[in-house]
């Protein structure tokens, strides 16, 4: 089977699942990665030292930012003069729009965040969370070429091998005029993606509990409660800062305004599967959970012993996340040599 | 401005959906209007109470699906239209975008087409780039902001990196995410009007394009495996030590 694997990527760094799809790539069969942008040569060779076996180059400056209309163009031209049998690209939020876009102008379909996928004589049936992981469904798809992204995480990074080199060939960008002008960037507050993350912290509505603060006089009641929550997510903050974890939160705590909606975990917001998740001040209501619930090791710090949060936690403490926070970051400051 | 907004009907966030004798079951949780989708809607009233013109809220589904229609009517939706035929049951998402699409089509100097950003049922988020390629229309996915100045817009969306600026030229197809603010409550007068409201049905003939033919197949449905997990209460001692003890067990997992 021939795949081709789209390498997403924002200025040259590319989003790590796009590495996961070459591994997935290589065992079907040969891969084609595709890389689209401007001066991301560098790109192509990593690109290789993953595993490719060739690399379609599309260097332009037409595709120094990434829009939709020009990239799928790209695609669907690459296509017509290609022999792909499957398309994989990442599930990032350009993977996925790509994707879509891929399957109306190829006449297919799109299995989309899929976590596991079988091969048997030539026919791939693959596995995906619905239902934000409360169920999962078996997919296959009648037309061809197969169009699959796949959840960051959820397959093996292959080994980097440096050095190893593969078919190079130089592909012609789309010409046309697309309907969209990227203006720029807005930066978010930086840190660790959260769908990327190995390590999770999270905080809920307990972080705004701690009883032996006093806050700052002339606040309203509300302005005190974000006073008080702000307090409490700089603990979270501090031991995702030693773990180099990313920062998560409930959904009652964005909604409560204590922490913006990108760091929302759960059905509504993201779903996360990473080596570790702490989980503090959460009582794990069934949308939060179904958001983290593939969390290899879950570990759950809250002071209602009966919250729901503990029925999927590996390890729990009924307790003060006041206390227990600044010390769990101690500890580990001083065991991994922080 | 002419704004339609493409709503789905899903069992509620909170039910507990499991796999029974091979089908899918909410037990007693309500269908609601898709979440994401209702923020979509208030995207949309925002726009419609900045500049004037009108919402149409539409769907594809059965007799129940008006529920959520209606939920979009009380909010403050001007009409809405149910697309429904025997033959759409079970659309993949390429298919119900070719409905959505003709819908559009149909409607007629539509300025925008609004929709949230996945269905938290399939969660598959792909249907609002796939109508706007069925278009020909700009596909602003995962919106946080819309600034619409004449026959433009300037969005702000959101991608891993932060947000992108982009501007394009109306009609556009968007997608929203959360950031236009707490859904509005229906009120009181509104919930009237919606229970009043004569829904207009359209049928694939009216739309005037064959049965779409879905491409995915589901041929089995599971219930994850059960995550068997004893939690290993960490007790007794000051914080200090129980620090101490959960930070060892963390690392012996030999994860970190």
């Amino acid at each position: 089977m021939n795949t081709w694997v789209y390498i997403d990527h924002f200025k040259g760094t590319a989003l790590p699942a796009s590495w996961e799809a070459i591994g997935v790539g290589k065992t079907l069969g040969t891969v084609e990665a595709l890389v689209f942008g401007t001066g991301v040569e560098a790109l192509a060779k990593t690109a290789f030292e993953y595993g490719a076996d060739e690399v379609l180059l599309a260097d332009d400056p037409a595709l120094a930012d990434y829009r939709a209309e020009a990239f799928a163009a790209t695609l669907g031209s690459l296509v017509a003069s290609g022999t792909p049998d499957l398309l994989l690209f990442p599930t990032t939020t350009r993977g996925r729009e790509l994707a879509a876009m891929a399957a109306i102008d190829l006449k297919t379909g799109v299995m989309v965040d899929v976590t596991a996928l079988e091969s048997a004589d030539g026919k791939i049936t693959v596995t995906r969370p619905i239902y934000a992981g409360k169920l999962l469904t078996k997919e296959t798809c009648s037309a061809r070429p197969l169009i699959i992204t796949l959840r960051g995480r959820a397959f093996p990074k292959p080994e980097q091998q440096a050095g190893k080199s593969g078919t190079l060939t130089k592909v012609a960008a789309a010409a046309g005029d697309f309907p969209t002008k990227v203006e720029g960037y807005t930066t978010g507050e930086g840190g660790v993606s959260l769908t990327d993350a190995g390590v999770i912290v999270s905080g809920g509505r307990g972080v705004s509990n701690n009883p032996a603060l006093t806050p700052p006089a002339g606040l309203d009641e509300k302005q005190t409660e974000i006073w008080r929550a702000q307090q409490g997510f700089a603990l979270v903050k501090d031991l995702a800062s030693v773990l180099g974890a990313a920062v998560g939160a409930s959904r009652a705590a964005v909604d409560a305004g204590y922490i913006p909606y990108p760091n929302q975990v759960g059905q509504t917001g993201k779903v996360v599967s990473p080596d570790v998740y702490i989980a503090c001040g959460i009582s794990g209501a069934i949308q939060h959970l179904a958001g983290m619930r593939t969390s290899k090791v879950i570990v759950a710090i809250n002071k209602d012993a009966e919250a729901p949060i503990f029925k999927l936690a590996r390890y729990g403490v009924v307790g003060d996340l006041f206390q227990i926070l600044p010390a769990l970051t101690a500890a580990f400051k001083k065991k991994l040599g922080k | 401005m002419k704004i339609v907004v493409c709503v789905k009907q899903v069992p509620d966030s909170a039910a507990k959906v499991v796999v029974e004798n091979g089908k899918v079951s909410w037990g007693d949780a309500p269908l609601v209007i898709n979440p994401w989708d209702e923020y979509a809607v208030e995207a949309a009233l925002q726009q419609k109470e900045a500049l004037g013109g009108t919402v149409t809220a539409i769907t594809i589904g059965g007799e129940g699906s008006k529920e959520a229609l209606k939920h979009a009517l009380a909010m403050g939706a001007d009409d809405a239209i149910l697309i429904s035929d025997p033959a759409l049951a079970n659309l993949d998402t390429q298919a119900t975008a070719q409905v959505l699409a003709a819908a559009v089509k149909k409607i007629g100097g539509v300025d925008a087409a609004f929709f949230g950003r996945q269905a938290i049922d399939a969660d598959s988020g792909l249907v609002p780039a796939q109508t706007a390629r069925l278009l020909g229309w700009p596909a602003l996915t995962l919106s946080a902001v819309i600034k619409v100045d004449g026959g433009s817009v300037r969005v702000e969306r959101g991608v891993e990196e932060g947000r992108q600026i982009v501007t394009a030229k109306l009609p556009a197809v968007f997608s929203l995410v959360k950031d236009f603010g707490e859904p509005r409550y229906p009120s009181f007068m509104g919930i009237r009007k919606a229970s009043r409201a004569v829904i207009p049905a359209w049928s694939l003939a009216d739309l005037g394009i064959p049965a779409p033919a879905s491409v995915i197949a589901w041929p089995e449905i599971m219930n994850p495996p059960s995550r068997e997990v004893k939690c290993d209460f960490i007790t007794g001692g000051s914080p200090q030590e129980i620090a101490e003890a959960l930070s060892d067990k963390i690392l012996a997992e030999k994860v970190l």
